[in-house]
């Protein structure tokens, strides 16, 4: 649904003329309403509360239906969001809902990082709306809008003030979508401790410096019931699918044994309050907001952060397209840089591995050298062993030989006495 | 009461009985004794520590204003939520002497500001449970001390913990808390801020709590079973007893003015809900099985179960103690069977004896590999 995002200025160039007679351009605001109805509208809510605070109840009540929603359990480790789409039709307008729930939110031990998955959540709904609005080939016309349009922040009714996790939580969001806190299951609080509870509540959130959503007031038809109503902000809801009799009707309510707490009393509680501002008044201000306000500076943030500038506020494509060319130069020089700062250190690691590999090299060969040495030295000291070996040999054999001849002669000569004397014997 | 009014009286109720004693010769006296005790305790006068615990905002100071009949929080300052995101746990002691029809009760009631309200709630029930170890370890110096004359009993005796009716059942920080704690303390679960539910649900929502506080095997106080020759009505208060835990209370102490009567209560648009009227919830059962029926039950458990249970703890790791410095004197691997103390098998013994064979291991390790490279080095040198 294509909502006018040109800022209405008076134009400086034109005069104001009077008609003689009826044109007929007053019709101007019916046809878009003819042409908004045929192609239906779209709304997304996103629900924050502990589990089972009765968001999904309230839910239920809002728009006076069944969206088929189990309990939760208490032991999820993470908080995580549940997204479900819905066709209604009331009359001949179609809305196309979508309701995000918590589911898990509060649970946890630590609850420090409680708050990023809704605002994962948020900025990828803003993320791909982004994406589908730079596209070359784009239908924003048909588009799917899944951003976050409200957020209904349940606050838990403990009559004093807001817990830690509430404002802590809320101070992220308040930037990034329109929230409207709650305070669910009010049938537990009286009148009196709930004046002083909103009022706590209300004084918490401006001494912290969280902008809730404010109706608007700008429209002189709404502007009146807008401002009673943001006074009594936040409003204190009770939920009920189920019926009882009252009087001689069948209203929506819930049945004590000292009671029966109407929903849509406003004595009770302030359910009817939160309808008509919800859906009947404000809704088509939500939408804008969610994408004058909240998406813009998503837009912002996120182009700022990719490095481009408005130079010049009109020509906003062409410095688009002239930063993408700079921005594309840059990292081709970027890229280049760090091709050759590889390539060198490359260079210098086979450099290096080289000399390592010489040097183990030159290593190796001085020890086979000193081995050589060794071997060489032993070898010698061996030679001269085997040397002194040889000559003791030959002389212990020369000795032997002498010893021999002289036994051999004194043999001989022993042989000649004692022949002789044998001869002598003879004789 | 003077002892010869009491046998007076004894004697009356045994003529109304039909019974007639001759004094001299059948009568001991000793049935006396109940009547004793009473005048004895009396003089002495009771104390009662009961510990509230949960969220800030489920009713705790305003039920135990409405259950004691009196204003304990007067000069109490709630803290902002900016200021609570980095709540620490505080433990807080009021203590009030109270009196009725000549009974004095010395009542003391430990709150713990900042339970659960942080963003960080881990380990949050420590402080709580340290607060109850202390008490325990007080009395148990004082107890073991030469002087015994007057030992002041601080002992937690009841521990009513809060469980939030805006959710499905307890949630990880009650399951946390009751789990670091029931073998500390008498817990007493409460359903806050009833005023929130339907009887349909709060039905429901007992019996979801009671199965998961089975699941998680948390140990709750127990109700004391009654004999079985007592009489049917009894009986059945007991059982309704039972089934009604944990209790759906709510807590007020302004007086209202509902059909005609004056009544202490809630005033709402639709209604005003009576805080006892048992159809709109059980804040009377819980008030007379705390005060009038069970509150020397919770003692006596205290006194026999926990403060028991943590002295043996206590002795344990003391003689345990002194188990590890003997044997670290003998440098042996024995675990104890010298020791005349009968003790659990010491998990000190089997670390040091861990630790001893990863030693030896890596000794034996570090030589294996020594002798490889001695042995290398032998065939590198015979190689060349």
């Amino acid at each position: 649904m294509a909502s006018t995002d040109v800022a209405r200025q008076p134009d400086k160039g034109a005069r104001p003329l009077s008609l003689a007679g009826h044109v007929g351009f007053d019709s101007l605001p019916d046809q878009l309403v003819n042409k908004s109805i045929y192609q239906g509208f779209c709304f997304n809510i996103l629900c924050i509360g502990e589990t089972g605070i009765g968001k999904s109840t309230l839910m239920d009540t809002l728009f006076n239906t069944n969206f088929e929603n189990f309990e939760s359990s208490h032991f999820e480790p993470q908080v995580k969001l549940r997204a479900q789409t819905y066709d209604l039709q009331e009359s001949n307008v179609r809305l196309r809902l979508t309701v995000v729930n918590t589911v898990g939110f509060g649970d946890q031990m630590n609850k420090q990082e409680s708050y990023q998955p809704v605002v994962d959540y948020i900025d990828r709904q803003f993320e791909s709306y982004l994406q589908e609005e730079l596209k070359i080939k784009r239908s924003l016309h048909n588009y799917h809008d899944s951003r976050v349009h409200a957020c209904l922040y349940f606050i838990s009714p403990s009559g004093h003030s807001l817990k830690s996790l509430d404002l802590v939580t809320m101070k992220k969001l308040d930037s990034k979508v329109n929230i409207i806190p709650v305070i669910a299951k009010a049938d537990t609080i009286s009148k009196s401790e709930l004046h002083k509870f909103k009022i706590k509540i209300m004084s918490e959130l401006v001494s912290n410096g969280v902008q809730i959503y404010q109706f608007p007031l700008d429209d002189e038809t709404v502007a009146k019931v807008n401002t009673t109503m943001n006074g009594h902000l936040p409003f204190a809801v009770v939920g009920s699918t189920e019926e009882v009799s009252v009087g001689n009707k069948m209203v929506k309510a819930r049945q004590y044994p000292w009671g029966v707490v109407q929903v849509e009393n406003e004595n009770h509680c302030d359910f009817v309050k939160l309808r008509e501002m919800l859906i009947c008044v404000n809704m088509e201000d939500l939408r804008e907001q969610t994408h004058t306000r909240h998406y813009e500076l998503y837009r912002r943030c996120k182009l700022e952060e990719m490095g481009f500038k408005d130079t010049d506020p009109e020509c906003k494509p062409v410095s688009l397209q002239q930063t993408y060319e700079a921005k594309r130069q840059e990292f081709l020089v970027e890229l280049q840089k760090r091709e050759d700062e590889m390539r060198q250190m490359f260079v210098q690691r086979v450099k290096e591995k080289e000399a390592e590999l010489k040097e183990a090299e030159r290593e190796l060969q001085s020890r086979f050298e000193q081995l050589k040495r060794l071997h060489a030295d032993e070898k010698a000291a061996l030679e001269e062993k085997k040397r002194l070996l040889d000559d003791d040999q030959s002389s212990f054999s020369k000795r032997r030989a002498a010893a021999q001849l002289l036994q051999a002669q004194s043999l001989t000569a022993n042989g000649k006495k004692d022949k002789d004397r044998k001869n002598s014997g003879f004789m | 009461m003077e002892n010869s009014s009491s046998n007076n009286r004894f004697r009356s109720t045994m003529f109304n009985h039909g019974e007639i004693y001759d004094q001299d010769k059948e009568y001991v006296g000793f049935a006396t004794l109940p009547n004793q005790v009473h005048r004895k305790s009396v003089k002495k006068g009771f104390d009662f520590t009961l510990m509230v615990a949960g969220e800030s905002g489920l009713g705790k100071s305003t039920l135990v204003n409405s259950l004691f009949l009196t204003d304990l929080y007067k000069d109490r300052k709630l803290l902002n939520a900016e200021e609570r995101i980095t709540q620490t746990v505080e433990i807080t002691k009021h203590t009030v002497d109270i009196e009725e029809k000549g009974v004095k009760l010395k009542l003391t009631i430990v709150d713990t500001p900042g339970f659960g309200d942080a963003v960080n709630n881990t380990e949050c029930w420590k402080s709580v449970a340290d607060y109850i170890d202390q008490q325990f370890e007080q009395y148990f110096r004082d107890e073991s001390g030469l002087n015994r004359k007057n030992i002041q009993d601080n002992r937690v005796h009841c521990c009513l913990y809060f469980i939030s009716p805006f959710g499905h059942g307890l949630r990880p920080l009650d399951v946390e808390f009751m789990k670091a704690l029931h073998e500390k303390v008498n817990i007493v679960p409460i359903l806050a801020k009833a005023d929130t539910l339907t009887p349909t649900e709060v039905k429901k929502k007992k019996i979801k709590i009671r199965e998961e506080i089975e699941q998680y095997g948390i140990k709750i106080y127990q109700f004391p079973d009654c004999d079985s020759d007592e009489d049917e009505e009894f009986k059945q208060q007991d059982t309704e007893l039972k089934e009604s835990i944990p209790f759906a209370v709510i807590g007020s102490n302004t007086v209202v003015e509902a059909k005609g009567k004056r009544v202490r209560g809630r005033l709402y648009p639709w209604g005003i809900v009576e805080v006892e009227n048992s159809a709109h919830c059980d804040f009377v059962k819980l008030r007379n099985m705390l005060v009038r029926t069970h509150m020397q039950d919770l003692k006596d458990v205290t006194r026999e179960t926990h403060y028991e249970n943590y002295r043996a703890q206590c002795i344990q790791s003391m003689t345990r103690m002194v188990v590890k410095e003997r044997n670290r004197n003998k440098l042996t691997r024995e675990s104890g069977t010298d020791f005349p103390i009968p003790m659990v098998p010491g998990v000190g013994d089997n670390e040091t004896e861990k630790l001893i064979r990863e030693k030896d291991e890596e000794l034996r390790r570090m030589q294996e590999m020594l002798q490889r490279i001695q042995d290398q080095m032998h065939t590198q040198k015979e190689a060349y």
